[in-house]
């Protein structure tokens, strides 16, 4: 058989294992409104304010919360499955409809993020782990060591205190200038523009963690017989380093990379809401004030989902660095 | 004439807070075309770093040569250029390594590997390196060297993988071949081919090779000329003829005598008594498969096993790694459960037996394990490692140390060990603690698993030399494991043969040497490296009974 | 060589560990410097650091800054103190019956395990304390939810192969419990990694607090300095240092935490020293 039909096979088993996952995910949300105070219409109507008795029954017998709890769940799984996340009555839209308005946004400083943390990050290590023990690899050291243990929040505050209050060389919020009616490429260029500072803010924490990651794998990478392999056979410093370290090293890098897209949305609540960046993150926080819960619950569900998908492309390319997966 | 190779008063340093300055001292050491140069010695003796050092790969600068010159070709590699020791490396000067699963780029091809050999010393056409890798893989015969060299190391076994490395390291046709123990890391079948394959290279190429080995048996087959090494210093050198036939120095003539000799031991009488009869055992392994995976594979590690044991007897269970040798004795033990048959202890099955169940027979079959570093738990004293088992079983806390201090003495250790920790203590000392453990419950039955594979020639000799004293004292019977046929000939009064799970082939020691029925345990006995000097050896020594 | 001398060889740890002793002391200390509540109106509002008798300043309600920063460090090292026992305990317990049983047992918690580690952990911590109502034990519980995954995946993998290390072997040939085997003979020998993921995992849940009190979700009756922060974000343009210096506590108090950290792991695993 050929490496690419195992591959294929492998990308189907993992896309089957991601189910069980995804389901456990839409359950645990429905124990969580299980949990919050009340009944699931308290929460869904409670805060209306204006819901009379009537409708609370009205709603009630529609989500079947007068059924037993096994058929709650399996209710609750089909509307899941109908991607109906319930209502929300703040933003008097369905909760579906206001989570995929404001999904662009957030993919927009995911990616933006991923690649400047993933790549700097390796770049970085890289150095580091080339110039051990110069000044170089202090500077770097000392650098991750700082940013790893700043708040992000704390970060983007004293961003906008420099860079927006004082320098003024980028916008201190949203995503981009309405009153301006830009349009075509001066749009995508003041999209940019008021990208800048999110991406740099949630991005250092990670630039940090990937970059002792890559300085650690690097320099474990450097000390395995193969190395020694291939000195023994004459071949370069260079090419070791880059070609035969290196992508071995890369290999938990890219786990690692995978693993924390999870914790790099929940720094996006926080970056978002600090530089009110309309997007998943700045409509939690929004929902954390105004205490709608359902769609909370809602931004909670999809947001895993999100997970889990990028999990999946992530094993993917993991599968096409180490030949030795399709063997596990 | 220039010699190929030329080490003189050659000193290799060590780190300051190492147990000696110097790995290697004062090394004299020379080596010629078209021929083999053994150097022998124990663990720490220093002969991997010469070889280290020879091509410029000590790990600086924590090691690095101090003083003396290594001339190839009258050029002194110990002053050129980094570049031109690359340039040497490779072409010149090839190694193979010991692990040729770690020695191999997990993530490169075969044939990328080879490649890079051809790309950093030649110009060539990308065609024309691929032919001659092609060549290389056939030379080396491995069996479909279109398939391997689009292969990836975790795709080939242990032997194909230093046949690979051998191609790699052939590949340039260079004048000196240096092997790190390239067969250590393998079963003896294997071993028997990748020697010969090293020998037919050399001898058709005409390269120096430098091997380094920890075996005499291998020197015996491979060696033109021995160098015998002990804590960094060359005590010895010589024709293989002069070192093995009449050793000079007392270290080399301590090591000689310590390999055992293929001869079996003198028959004794079997007791009528059977301590334990293993009828028709099975153990399948699943591997793969799981929740969605499909299919997995089924592996029979123990197929319709059955011998009994006797009061007093050795049994050998002898074979290559995966033969289900090491199964057999964990099921019997119950660290694994047998699926089908019969463990018959006295009238009782311990098989089907669950666990509070099996508990009151623990104490009559008791095991030593294989790795002295592991065997022990780091975090607990000596005296509590062996104690515990009486006070477990019952016996007070006085009564519990009064035996333990017995035992120390049983496997000559000092009874100040009691407080010590695991650390503190070496290899060989440590198997004498796992000894003392396993004998601490008055067991019937010792089950020893690779009990010396892990340690060093000399001191393999002393623990085989504990295990019969023991054995004869307390009356065991002992079941003992090992890929090893000269162990086993020195120790078992019976050996079974295991190949795939079966138990192929059962009989008294002597017998099976002298007849083999089974062609695979001929095929064992064939693969015993130095097989025929040392039998001829012994057989032209008096007789020593 | 004793642990004290491995771990004084790596010169941060030894400043980290003094400027965690220095915020333990100022922490044990808030009441006796700053002995009125936090929360209240303490003098002149929006005063500069250095006047009015502020050290660092007040914000718009008159609060001290350097009373709140004292009285958040106890809020601080509590917290992370409390959620890293309850993760670590959860996470040993977890990891060890996965790594020590193995097949069901081990799919089934891994699985469980998996299922944490995908979720977005933020979003739960927040969802949790949201839903629980925000105070100390709400926070400490949600922080303690998402970190234990991380504990149990490395105890797991300590067990599984510990478990088949040849002296945990020797145990059950003497017929030993497993419970007696588990916590006896394999937890000690595992315990290094969870001290060092432990102390690391201080640092962190810190820093959760810190930004569920950034977002509001801190416990009301309780100073932080996460809550300083979100409460100072709307003065960003006039009053700078009410976010500053609050800012700059956690940064200290985490990299400390992180230092020290890197020490014991030093100290703890000496073979990776040379390393690094």
């Amino acid at each position: 058989m050929s490496h690419f039909a195992r591959r294929i096979r492998y990308v189907v088993k993992r896309l089957l294992q991601a189910i069980p996952i995804v389901l456990a995910i839409v359950i645990l949300n429905f124990l969580l409104l299980q949990l919050a105070e009340g009944d699931a219409v308290d929460v869904l109507a409670g805060e209306a304010g204006s819901a009379t008795p009537e409708y609370m029954a009205e709603l009630r017998a529609k989500f079947g919360l007068d059924q037993p709890l096994p058929v709650q769940l399996a209710v609750y799984l089909k509307n899941v499955m109908f991607f109906d996340l319930g209502y929300s009555f703040r933003h008097e839209m369905p909760v579906s409809e206001l989570i995929l308005d404001r999904m662009m946004p957030t993919l927009l400083l995911m990616v933006a993020t991923i690649t400047l943390a993933v790549g700097f990050g390796i770049f970085l290590g890289l150095v580091a782990a080339m110039g051990l023990n110069t000044w170089r690899d202090t500077a770097i050291s000392i650098f991750a060591l700082i940013t790893y243990a700043t708040p992000l929040f704390w970060v983007g505050l004293m961003m906008i205190v420099v860079f927006s209050l004082n320098l003024r060389w980028f916008p201190t919020s949203g995503m981009e200038n309405f009153a301006m009616f830009y349009e075509g490429w001066d749009r995508v260029w003041d999209i940019a523009h008021h990208l800048v500072l999110p991406t740099i803010t949630l991005s250092l924490f990670y630039l940090a963690l990937y970059t002792r990651l890559m300085r650690a794998s690097m320099l474990e990478q450097a000390g395995q017989d193969y190395v020694t392999t291939a000195r023994a056979k004459g071949v370069t410093e260079n090419r070791i380093m880059f070609v035969h370290v290196l992508r071995n090293a890369l290999l938990p890098v890219v786990t690692m990379a995978g693993v924390q897209v999870g914790a790099l949305i929940g720094g996006s609540v926080i970056v978002e809401s600090v530089f009110a960046w309309p997007g998943l993150g700045m409509l939690a926080f929004e929902a954390l004030f105004s205490r709608d819960l359902n769609l909370l619950l809602g931004i909670f569900l999809l947001s895993a989902l999100l997970v889990v998908a990028v999990n999946l492309v992530v094993d993917i390319i993991y599968s096409t660095l180490d030949p030795r997966i399709e063997v596990s | 004439m220039t010699r190929l190779l030329d080490i003189t008063d050659l000193h290799i340093a060590l780190p300051a807070d190492s147990q000696r300055p110097y790995a290697v001292q004062k090394m004299e050491l020379h080596l010629e075309a078209n021929e083999i140069l053994c150097v022998v010695g124990e663990s720490g003796s220093g002969k991997s770093l010469t070889a280290l050092a020879v091509m410029g790969l000590l790990p600086k600068p924590h090691v690095h040569i101090a003083k003396g010159s290594v001339l190839f070709q009258g050029e002194d590699l110990t002053k050129v250029s980094d570049d031109r020791l690359r340039q040497i490396r490779g072409s010149e000067i090839s190694m193979i390594f010991q692990e040729p699963m770690t020695a191999l780029n997990p993530v490169m091809t075969i044939g990328t590997q080879i490649d890079e050999v051809f790309r950093f010393h030649d110009k060539m056409p990308g065609k024309e390196r691929r032919r001659r890798a092609l060549e290389l893989l056939r030379d080396v015969q491995l069996p479909d060297p279109e398939q391997a060299i689009k292969a990836y190391p975790h795709e080939l076994s242990g032997g194909q993988r230093q046949r690979a490395m051998i191609a790699m390291a052939l590949a340039l046709d260079p004048k000196i071949l240096i092997a790190d123990e390239p067969t250590t890391a393998l079963d003896v079948t294997t071993q028997a081919q990748v020697l010969r394959l090293i020998k037919e290279m050399q001898a058709a190429h005409g390269t120096g090779v430098l091997f380094i080995t920890h075996d005499f048996g291998v020197v015996a087959d491979i060696a033109d000329r021995v160098a015998v090494m002990q804590n960094g210093l060359v005590v010895e050198t010589g024709t293989t003829d002069q070192v093995l036939r009449t050793p000079q120095h007392p270290y080399t003539q301590a090591l000689i005598a310590a390999v055992p000799e293929l001869t079996p031991r003198p028959s004794r009488a079997r007791s009528p008594e059977i301590v334990m009869r293993v009828n028709k055992l099975e153990k399948t392994y699943r591997s793969g498969g799981g929740l969605f995976g499909g299919k997995g594979r089924i592996v029979h590690a123990a197929n319709d096993v059955t011998f009994d044991l006797a009061r007093g007897e050795t049994l050998g269970i002898v074979g290559e790694s995966g033969s289900g040798k090491s199964t057999v004795a964990r099921c019997i033990v119950r660290l694994n459960d047998a699926e089908a048959g019969e463990i018959l202890l006295g009238d009782t099955d311990l098989r089907p037996l669950g666990r509070a169940a099996m508990r009151p027979h623990r104490s009559k079959i008791q095991m030593v394990f294989q790795d002295p570093f592991a065997s022990l738990n780091p975090r607990t004293r000596i005296g509590k490692i062996i104690a515990q088992g009486p006070i477990m079983y019952g016996a007070s806390p006085e009564d519990a140390k009064k035996r333990t201090l017995d035992l120390l003495d049983i496997v000559g250790l000092d009874p100040r060990s009691y407080d010590r920790f695991p650390h503190e203590f070496s290899g060989g000392q440590r198997q004498r603690i796992g000894i003392a453990r396993a004998l601490a419950l008055e067991p019937d039955i010792l089950v020893a698993d690779e009990p010396v594979s892990a340690l060093d020639v000399s001191i393999q000799a002393q623990i085989l030399n504990l295990l019969d004293e023991i054995r004869d004292r307390m009356n065991l019977s002992m079941i003992f494991i090992t890929h090893d046929l000269r162990v086993a000939a020195q120790v078992c009064d019976r050996i079974a043969v295991m190949q795939r799970g079966e138990m192929i082939e059962i009989g008294p020691t002597s017998t099976l040497f002298a007849s083999p029925k089974e062609t695979y345990t001929r095929e064992l006995l064939a693969a015993v490296p130095g097989k025929d000097w040392f039998l001829k050896g012994s057989s032209a020594q008096a007789p020593a009974t | 060589m004793t642990f004290w001398k491995l771990f004084a060889r790596n010169r941060g740890a030894v400043v980290g560990l003094a400027i965690l002793i220095l915020i333990t002391f100022m922490a044990a200390t808030a009441g006796i410097f700053f002995p009125e509540d936090p929360f209240s109106l303490a003098g002149q509002s929006m005063s500069p650091p250095g006047e009015n008798g502020f050290l660092l300043g007040s914000d718009s309600l008159g609060r001290d800054v350097a009373a709140g920063i004292a009285h958040g460090a106890k809020t601080s090292l509590l917290i992370g103190l409390l959620a890293t026992l309850v993760a670590v305990c959860v996470g040993i317990v977890m990891g060890a019956l996965a790594g020590y049983y193995g097949g069901i047992i081990d799919d089934l918690l891994m699985r469980v395990t998996e299922m944490f580690q995908t979720i977005p952990s933020f979003i739960f911590a927040i969802l949790l304390v949201a839903i629980m109502k925000p105070s100390i034990e709400s926070i400490v519980i949600a922080i303690a939810v998402v970190s234990w995954p991380a504990v149990a995946r490395l105890v797991r993998g300590e067990f599984l192969s510990l478990r088949n290390r040849e002296f945990v072997q020797a145990c059950h040939t003497l017929g030993m419990s497993d419970i007696r085997i588990m916590m006896g003979e394999i937890l000690p020998n595992c315990l290094s990694p969870v001290i060092v993921i432990g102390s690391l995992m201080v640092a962190t849940a810190i820093l959760i607090e810190s930004g569920l009190a950034f977002l509001g979700l801190g416990d009301p009756n309780i100073m932080s300095w996460g809550f300083q922060i979100g409460a100072g974000r709307t003065l960003l343009r006039s009053a700078w240092w009410v976010c500053t210096f609050p800012g700059i506590a956690i940064l200290l108090t985490v990299l400390a935490i992180n230092l020290v950290g890197e020490g014991i792991n030093d100290a703890l695993n000496p073979r990776l020293r040379e390393r690094s």
